[in-house]
């Protein structure tokens, strides 16, 4: 009798054990979901000096210091509906643009180390000074899109051009004939990716509907060729063939050719 | 009269003056550009001089993968140090601001007579632990601190301070919760952080004495405790209240026998 009852409890006891694993594991998977849903921010754009995305979300402490630093109300914190990690600090350029400041205010008042002055330092000699340099910063990078920019149709505005905090490097301006007229010039923008920013300014600027020249994040935007491309004609490139390691391509004998195709063929 | 008014709500008016208190300083940060306290509840800059921070934040992002720069730590460290070794589990009912949506849940529950039995379910309040474990363990399998990106905590200082967007709906989810669904749901039952700040501060200084022989057994304290279980010494035996007692101080002003009163904890009883 007193057995029954001790397998009764601790039948009992495993089925509450068995329960609570089951809610535990609901809750998990629910939780998790939508935490995985809720840090999902590819099209987000950074303040300035922001670590790698991934390990951003990770590292923001989410205390909006860096919102609240800001002069220009550039920066907003995340809501649960604006589609990027809650609580995290972005900027959209056609509301309101980085302005830039030299002195950076956003950064340094960072606690988490989201935000690492270390990115943008001025460099003196090629070491770090403890100096934020705005212009090495890599919020994004501006992108034209040639079919709705009113230069690229032969219409004269270089509008996104004047905006530029880095006017003539950032962005240059092509001069081209125009066929079409035979007399009239095409003066279209050309971001040049390396010294872009991503402030937003010509985004800003820009006076089309919606803007033809916007920032991107620079995952988003941007390609890569792989190590496998040397550009032949550029020494400084073709020193990294120096440094390559022999890979040595295993020969095959005639069998393990035959073997490979028979391992292909073998259907059954 | 009013004095008496006063008196027998005297760490109600000062909680909540320091609760509004914080938000009007979190707000004057970013609407008047005030320099006392920028930031929110996961971190805080302080007279730009120092930081705080969450421990429980700093905790669940070493835990996703990522060591916060040195601010941050000392900033945690200095917040639990405070609440472990000195004022205990205070951080839910003097700072929180979400207490307040919380208390007024409760409150009409009382006024509306929505007792226990209304509830459409029960469930322990040992489920906040759990929480809080689970809340660590995802935080590395989702790469992301897993309690900050559904925190309401941050959540209602994001809506005050820089606009609700949809945060609102969480927040009157959290609220219709506690008042229709499981009294005292969310800070007595379900949030990791009241457990994390529960579960450090067993030791900490500042704690509520009970003396069984000034008792008269009048309940009151039961009446208006959002922890009841903590009190399961009141009418038994002197001791200091622990466990989950977040230092609100509603018991000792309701006693009407001084049967219970701030004190330091004496390590020894």
């Amino acid at each position: 009798m007193a057995d029954t009852q001790n397998m009764n409890s601790r039948r009992d006891a495993l089925k509450t054990m068995f329960r609570g694993a089951g809610l535990l594991g609901l809750g998990g998977a629910a939780w998790g979901s939508t935490a995985i849903k809720l840090k999902a921010s590819e099209l987000t754009l950074r303040p300035p000096a922001a670590i790698d995305e991934e390990k951003f979300v990770k590292a923001c402490i989410r205390c909006g210091t860096c919102v609240e630093a800001c002069p220009y109300d550039t920066l907003q914190l995340a809501n649960i509906d604006d589609h990027t990690a809650i609580g995290t600090p972005f900027f959209k350029p056609r509301l309101i643009p980085c302005y830039m400041c030299p002195d950076v205010p956003c950064v340094p008042v960072c606690p988490s180390g989201a935000l690492d002055v270390d990115i943008i330092a001025k460099q003196i000699d090629g070491i770090n000074t403890e100096e934020p340099d705005i212009n090495k910063a890599k919020m994004g990078v501006a992108v034209v899109d040639q079919e709705a920019c009113i230069a690229y149709w032969g219409i004269q505005c270089d509008a996104c051009y004047r905006a530029c905090p880095l006017l003539g490097e950032a962005i240059t301006l092509e001069f081209a004939r125009n066929e079409r007229t035979g007399k009239h010039a095409f003066l279209k923008p050309v971001v040049h990716r390396e010294i872009c920013t991503g402030c937003g300014l010509c985004e800003h600027a820009c006076i089309t509907e919606k803007a033809a020249i916007f920032v991107l994040p620079l995952n988003v935007a941007t390609g890569r060729v792989g190590e496998h491309y040397i550009k032949g004609w550029d020494k400084a490139d073709e020193e990294r063939l120096k440094n390559l390691k022999e890979e040595k391509t295993k020969k095959s004998s005639p069998e393990d050719v035959l073997n490979d195709w028979e391992y292909l063929l073998d259907d059954d | 009269m009013m004095t008496n008014i006063i008196k027998k709500n005297r760490y109600l008016i000062l909680r909540r003056t320091i609760q509004i208190g914080l938000l009007i300083l979190f707000g004057g940060a970013n609407w008047w550009g005030w320099k006392f306290l920028m930031g929110n509840y996961s971190s805080a800059y302080v007279l730009e001089t120092f930081y705080l921070a969450d421990p429980h934040a700093v905790l669940q992002t070493f835990a996703a993968g990522f060591v916060m720069s040195a601010d941050a730590i000392i900033g945690a460290v200095i917040v639990l140090v405070f609440y472990a070794l000195i004022a205990g589990r205070s951080f839910c009912s003097w700072v929180c601001p979400i207490n307040m949506i919380t208390d007024l849940a409760t409150w009409m529950r009382k006024k509306w007579k929505l007792t226990k039995k209304e509830s459409f379910f029960t469930f322990s309040r040992k489920t906040r632990y759990w929480v809080l474990g689970l809340g660590i363990l995802l935080s590395p399998i989702v790469g992301v601190a897993a309690f900050e990106v559904i925190n309401p905590i941050t959540m209602l200082h994001r809506g005050i301070i820089f606009g609700f967007g949809m945060g609102w709906a969480v927040i009157a989810g959290l609220f219709l919760f506690d008042l229709l669904v499981v009294e005292y749901g969310w800070c007595g039952h379900l949030c990791p952080l009241g457990a994390f700040y529960s579960a450090t501060s067993r030791f900490s200084l500042i704690k509520v004495k009970h003396d069984v022989e000034k008792c008269t057994m009048c309940m009151k304290c039961f009446g208006v405790c959002h922890e009841e279980q903590v009190l399961h010494i009141v009418g038994e035996k002197s001791g200091f209240i622990k466990d989950e007692c977040s230092n609100c101080g509603r018991c000792v002003e309701v006693c009407d026998d001084n049967a219970l009163k701030f004190s330091i904890y004496n390590y020894k009883i």
